[in-house]
């Protein structure tokens, strides 16, 4: 299963059999207090330099997602994307919880985006979808519906099923849909991880598609948070996640660890090329 | 001896804590008194988790064995005396919302600090602060939210706690990660927390507790 996705110059193709694609999740307001000003201020200054930072880290595509209170997203989305795209040439994630904004920021992208996100909610399904396969972008689907966020395997998986079918209802072929089993932090609930690492190898099995994962969440609320990221980073690599929603250079090291590791790295190419990269800046 | 419950609750020994907590029964003594010490056992991991001693992990553990402690002490308490609390404070993460690690950190310090719980769990529509808050007479209300839609929940339920001719009865207090100032006014909250402690000061200082 191959899921394409562009700038208007370059394709990045998700898939088994290639390297793990890294997607870029700095361009996010929460939690980030320059950023979060800057944008608020109409300043999309920050989010370039972000989005030409993780660049650099070696991202693949770029989430930029602007959702935060006192700031418009419907005016503040596409203006973000349409900046990142004249900063970097690699494809963009369109991130919002907002129908209406991921309108207007579709409208102004060149190439084949990612939208993140569609879920399994009645609302989100009826509206996201459509939009989607009139602009002929890929999507992430989040295993949660109208009773929220499912805390085990099953119900995950039965999520899943239901965002594909309607997917495919809607005409949007089973490449283009990516999903997202959603990690809890392990420190509130014990059973998380694993919830999740069996969710991700069942989905891939039953239905084949590509998966996804935010990686930092698993850690929320425990000391050393790297070290936990990047360990279940790793593990969701091995068991079937073919791209990653995560802080780039804090990760990128581990995933190509384990890229190598997992026999898709040939030659070791991109491991020893991300090695002669520190050594040179030390 | 009754120091060391208090310091092996407060250092996650569940193992001597609860033998201590048997001993202390056999040997027939108050319980209440028993309950205090180990109340004020969790106040200590409360402070070593506001300090980063103490991690998310080690607050669920400590809630663990206090329910351990509570259902060897609990045959010996009247009904009476179970309830002798505080304060009454209706909690829950607002509408639309599914966050509840904040939340549950937050009511477990209020509880360790004498107050009375009644958390209605996440993505509890206004109408169930309400009816809580008439059921229960409690005279503070706890939301909570992480998302950004749940600011708009926030204000949808004080208004809806002001319709019900409720809002001169309760102070509503606010958390959640990007809760501010200016989020506090949008909802017409009374105060807004950055973090559990402080909402145990909150609490305290409206129901004259120091």
């Amino acid at each position: 299963m191959e899921t394409r996705v562009s700038s208007s110059s370059k394709e990045v193709i998700i898939s088994d059999n290639q390297h793990t694609v890294l997607i870029g999740e700095r361009i996010n307001p929460t939690g980030k207090k320059k950023l979060a000003e800057a944008l608020k201020d109409g300043n999309i200054d920050v989010a370039r330099e972000e989005a030409l930072a993780q660049t650099q880290a070696g991202a693949d595509i770029i989430d930029v997602n602007v959702g935060m209170f006192g700031i418009d997203e419907v005016t503040m989305l596409p203006k973000v994307v349409q900046a990142v795209m004249e900063t970097v040439d690699i494809p963009l994630c369109i991130d919002s919880s907002n129908p209406d904004a991921l309108e207007v920021a579709l409208k102004v992208y060149r190439g084949k985006p990612l939208v993140n996100s569609v879920t399994g909610e009645e609302h989100s399904l009826r509206r996201v979808l459509p939009l989607v396969k009139s602009y002929g972008a890929a999507v992430i689907g989040l295993v949660q519906d109208d009773d929220g966020i499912p805390k085990d395997t099953a119900k995950r998986v039965r999520i899943a099923h239901k965002i594909v079918e309607r997917a495919e209802m809607e005409g949007i072929p089973r490449e283009d849909l990516i999903i997202d089993c959603l990690a809890f932090s392990v420190g509130a609930e014990p059973d998380s991880g694993t919830a999740v690492i069996e969710a991700i190898r069942t989905i891939k099995a039953e239905l084949g598609v590509n998966i996804t994962l935010g990686a930092s969440n698993i850690s929320f609320g425990l000391p050393d948070r790297e070290l936990l990221n990047n360990a279940f980073a790793a593990i969701a690599v091995s068991v079937g996640a073919t791209c990653l929603i995560v802080d780039v250079a804090k990760i990128r090291p581990t995933i190509l660890a384990a890229d190598l590791v997992l026999g898709r790295d040939k030659y070791a190419r991109r491991y020893i090329e991300a090695y002669r990269q520190r050594i040179k800046q030390e | 001896m009754n120091k060391d419950l208090v310091s092996m609750i407060a250092d996650l020994n569940e193992q001597e804590a609860l033998k201590i907590v048997k001993d202390r029964l056999n040997a027939g003594e108050d319980p209440l008194r028993i309950m205090e010490d180990a109340r004020k056992g969790l106040e200590i991991v409360g402070e070593r988790f506001a300090s980063n001693e103490y991690f998310i992990p080690d607050l669920v553990y400590s809630g663990e064995i206090m329910k351990l402690i509570t259902e060897l002490v609990k045959p010996k308490l009247t009904r009476e005396e179970e309830t002798r609390k505080s304060g009454k404070i209706v909690f829950g993460t607002v509408k639309g919302d599914i966050h509840d690690i904040g939340k549950n950190i937050v009511a477990f310090m209020l509880d360790v600090n004498g107050f009375e719980v009644i958390d209605l769990g996440v993505d509890v529509p206004e109408q169930k602060f309400v009816e809580k808050i008439k059921e229960s007479g409690a005279s503070i209300v706890g939301l909570s939210g992480f998302l950004t839609l749940a600011f708009d929940s926030m204000k949808q339920t004080i208004k809806a706690i002001e319709d019900a001719g409720l809002r001169d009865r309760v102070k509503v207090m606010i958390g959640g990660g990007q809760i501010s100032e200016e989020i506090r006014k949008y909802t017409g909250a009374d105060a807004y927390g950055r973090d559990a402690m402080a909402g145990v000061t909150l609490a305290k200082k409206w129901t004259g507790i120091n």
